[in-house]
C-alpha cells in the first residue's frame, strides 16, 4: 500500500512538470493548428537558463540557497524562454504561415534538432549538475496517518507541485479573464472571424509563443530542482511525453493538457515501480497510439469535422 | 514509359555487373562508403514513396529497417554459413523474409495511420519506431541490449546496388502506373481524391507496406555488411537521417532523393576530415564534428527558401 502511494506521489510530481510543458503544446496548437516540435527543447533551455542564472542570483541574497533567489531564477528563466520562443516564431514559423502544414512541421523538427545540437556545442554534451536553489529534505509526516506516514515526500516535490498549481491558476486567469486571452480563444475558435473582429493575428501568436515558452522554461527549472542533472538532450523525452499528454487530454484543450500530464506522470511512475524502466517509453507510446485510434479527440476534446 | 525504364533498369544491372569486380579492389574504407551509399539510396527511395509521393509523414523508417535487419540476421544465423551458391540462396531467402516481415510491420503501422494526418502521424510513426526498438531491447533471442553479431558477410557492392536499382525501378514505375496515380492524388488533395472514388486509406496503407518492405531490404543488406547490429543503430537519429535525405532531395523527386542520399552519406566523412583541418577556427571544427547542426540548419533554410529540394529546377507542386 505504502509503495503504491509512494509511486503516486512521485508520479504526481513528474506529472505536474509534464502538464506545464503540455500546456504550451496545446496553446500553440490552438492558435496555429501546428505542433511545435521544438517545445521540448525550450524546456531544456529553461533548465540551462536556470543553471547559468543561479550562481549570480543566489549571491544577491547571501551565499547559500534561498527562496527569494530560487523565485528570481525561475522568473529569469521564464523570461529568457519567452524571448527565445518569440524569436523562433518570428524567424522560422512566421514566413511559413500560409504554406502547407507539413512545411511548418519539418521546420519545427529542424529547429528542434538545431536547439539540441547547438546546445551540445554551446553547453557541452555531458550532463551538468544543477546548483541547489533550495535546501531539499524529506518532510516529517505525522505518525498518526496510517500508511501515509511512511511515505517519503521531499520539500522539492511539494514546492514543485505548489509552483505548478500557482502557474496553472495564473494561466487560467490570463486565458479566461484578460482581453489577450479572449483574443487567443477567439483565434482558436475561428481565425477568420477573429481577425474580422479586430484581433491582431501576429500579436496574439507572439503572445501565445511567449506564454507557452515561459511555462516550458519554468518546467525546466522545476525539474532541475528535483532531478539536478541536466543535459542538452533532456528536452527530447520530456517534450514527447508532454506532447502525448496534450493529445491524451485533447489537443487545444487547456484543462485536458493538465489532466493528460498528470495521467502520464502517474502511468510512468507505476510502470517504473511495478514493471521495468525499459518498458516505460514503449508503454507511454502505446497509450498514445491507442488514444489516437479509439478517441482521436482526446479525453476532454471534441471531435472536429474537416471542412472542404 | 514503362518499357524505357525496363531497358534502363537492365542496362544499370549490366553496368553494375561489369564494374563490380573493379570496385572490389578499392580500399576497405571507400568500399564501406560506397556500399553505405547504396543502402542509403534504398532507404531514401522507399521513404520517398511514403513522405514524398503519398504526402504522408513518417518519422519511423529506421524501425522497419530494424525489423528487416533482425529478421534476416536471425534466419542466416540459424542457417549457418554455407559457402558458394548455398550462401547466396540463404542470403536471398533471408533478405526476402526480412523484407516481408518489415512489410507486415508497415501494414500494422499503416492501419492506425488511416485516421491521422500530418503532425499526428509523424509522432505515431516515431512512437512505433521506439516500440520496435524497445521490443528488440527486451528480446533475449535477438541479443537484447548487447546487439546481434556473427552474420556472414554476404552483402557486397553488386547486391547492394542491384537492390537499390530494383527499389528505384519498382517505386518509379509504381507511381506512374494507372493504379499508382492514386498515391499522387492522395498527396495532392485527399478530399478531391476521395470524391472521385479513390480509396485514399488503402493508398496510404499500401505506401507504408511497400515503403517498409524496401526499408527491410536495406536493413538486411546493412546487417550482412556490418555483421553486427544494435538496437541503438535503428533509433530516431537514423530515421531523421533518412527524412533529411528525402526533404533535401525534394519530396517526390526520385533523382534528387537518390542524389541527396549519396551526398548525405558522404558528408559525415567529409566533415570528419574538415574537423581535423588545423587552420580552421576551433568553433567551426566543432560544428563540423556535429553533422546534425548542419542538417538542422539545412532543413530550416530549405523549407523557407527552397521547399522543392536542393536539386530540382521545377517549383514545388501546389498543395491544399
Amino acid at each position: 500500500m505504502t509503495e503504491f502511494l509512494q509511486q503516486l506521489v512521485n508520479g504526481l510530481a513528474q506529472g505536474g512538470i509534464y502538464a506545464l510543458i503540455a500546456l504550451g503544446y496545446t496553446m500553440i496548437y490552438g492558435v496555429l493548428r501546428f505542433i511545435n516540435f521544438a517545445h521540448g527543447d525550450i524546456f531544456m533551455l529553461g533548465a540551462f537558463a536556470g543553471f547559468y542564472l543561479a550562481p549570480a542570483t543566489l549571491k544577491l541574497f547571501g551565499a547559500g540557497p534561498s527562496y527569494a533567489g530560487a523565485a528570481l531564477v525561475l522568473l529569469g528563466a521564464m523570461a529568457l524562454c519567452a524571448l527565445i520562443g518569440i524569436v523562433i516564431e518570428r524567424l522560422c514559423y512566421r514566413p511559413l504561415r500560409d504554406r502547407p502544414r507539413i512545411t511548418a512541421l519539418i521546420t519545427a523538427i529542424g529547429v528542434s534538432l538545431l536547439l539540441e545540437n547547438g546546445g551540445q556545442l554551446l553547453f557541452g554534451a555531458d550532463p551538468k549538475s544543477f546548483p541547489d536553489l533550495i535546501v531539499d529534505r524529506a518532510l516529517d509526516l505525522p505518525a498518526g496517518w496510517g500508511p501515509l506516514s511512511a511515505l517519503t515526500i521531499t520539500l522539492s516535490q511539494v514546492l514543485v507541485l505548489g509552483v505548478t498549481l500557482l502557474l496553472l491558476v495564473a494561466l487560467r486567469h490570463v486565458v479566461n479573464r484578460t482581453r489577450t486571452g479572449l483574443a487567443m480563444r477567439a483565434l482558436s475558435l475561428n481565425p477568420t472571424a477573429a481577425q474580422l473582429a479586430g484581433v491582431n493575428l501576429d500579436q496574439v501568436i507572439m503572445f501565445t509563443f511567449g506564454l507557452g515558452s515561459a511555462l516550458a522554461g519554468a518546467a525546466g527549472v522545476l525539474i532541475s530542482i528535483q532531478q539536478p542533472s541536466i543535459d542538452p538532450l533532456m528536452g527530447i523525452s520530456a517534450g514527447l511525453k508532454a506532447f502525448i499528454a496534450a493529445v491524451l487530454g485533447g489537443i487545444g484543450n487547456l484543462p485536458g493538457a493538465v489532466l493528460g500530464g498528470v495521467l502520464i506522470g502517474l502511468l510512468e511512475a507505476l510502470v517504473v515501480g511495478y514493471l521495468s524502466p525499459t518498458y516505460r517509453d514503449p508503454i507511454v507510446f502505446a497509450v498514445l497510439i491507442l488514444i489516437l485510434i479509439f478517441r482521436p479527440a482526446g479525453l476532454l476534446g471534441t471531435v472536429q469535422k474537416e471542412k472542404v | 514509359m514503362a518499357s524505357r525504364s525496363n531497358v534502363v533498369f537492365l542496362v544499370v544491372l549490366g553496368a553494375l555487373a561489369v564494374v563490380s569486380p573493379a570496385v572490389g579492389h578499392i580500399s576497405p574504407y571507400y568500399y564501406d562508403i560506397v556500399v553505405s551509399i547504396g543502402i542509403s539510396m534504398i532507404l531514401a527511395a522507399s521513404l520517398n514513396l511514403i513522405n514524398g509521393y503519398t504526402g504522408q509523414f513518417s518519422l519511423g523508417h529506421a524501425g522497419f529497417m530494424a525489423v528487416g535487419a533482425y529478421a534476416s540476421s536471425w534466419l542466416t544465423l540459424r542457417a549457418g554459413t554455407p559457402g558458394g551458391a548455398g550462401g547466396a540462396v540463404v542470403f536471398a531467402g533471408a533478405l526476402l523474409a526480412g523484407s516481408v516481415a518489415a512489410a507486415l510491420t508497415g501494414l500494422a503501422v499503416g492501419a492506425p495511420s488511416l485516421r491521422l494526418r500530418g503532425d499526428y502521424l509523424a509522432i505515431v510513426t516515431l512512437g512505433f519506431n521506439e516500440i520496435i526498438k524497445g521490443a528488440i531491447q527486451n528480446a533475449e533471442p535477438l541479443g537484447a541490449q548487447r546487439g546481434l553479431g556473427g552474420m556472414g558477410k554476404y552483402t557486397g557492392f553488386f547486391s547492394t546496388f542491384a537492390c537499390a536499382a530494383l527499389t528505384v525501378f519498382v517505386i518509379h514505375n509504381l507511381v506512374r502506373s494507372t493504379y499508382g496515380r492514386g498515391f499522387l492524388a492522395t498527396h495532392d488533395d485527399e478530399i478531391a481524391a476521395e470524391s472521385v472514388g479513390l480509396n485514399t486509406t488503402r493508398y496510404k496503407i499500401a505506401a507504408f507496406t511497400i515503403g517498409a518492405f524496401f526499408a527491410g531490404l536495406a536493413g538486411g543488406l546493412y546487417a550482412h555488411f556490418k555483421q553486427f547490429i544494435h538496437p541503438e543503430a535503428f533509433g530516431f537519429t537514423r530515421s531523421m537521417d533518412i527524412v533529411v535525405m528525402v526533404i533535401l532531395g525534394g519530396m517526390g523527386r526520385m533523382v534528387g532523393v537518390c542524389l541527396a542520399a549519396a551526398l548525405l552519406t558522404v558528408l559525415p566523412e567529409v566533415l570528419r576530415y574538415v574537423s581535423h583541418l588545423g587552420f580552421l577556427p576551433e568553433w567551426l571544427r566543432h560544428v563540423a564534428e556535429n553533422r546534425m547542426i548542419i542538417y538542422s540548419l539545412l532543413l530550416i533554410v530549405v523549407m523557407i527558401a527552397r521547399p522543392q529540394g536542393l536539386f530540382s529546377l521545377k517549383p514545388a507542386r501546389a498543395r491544399s
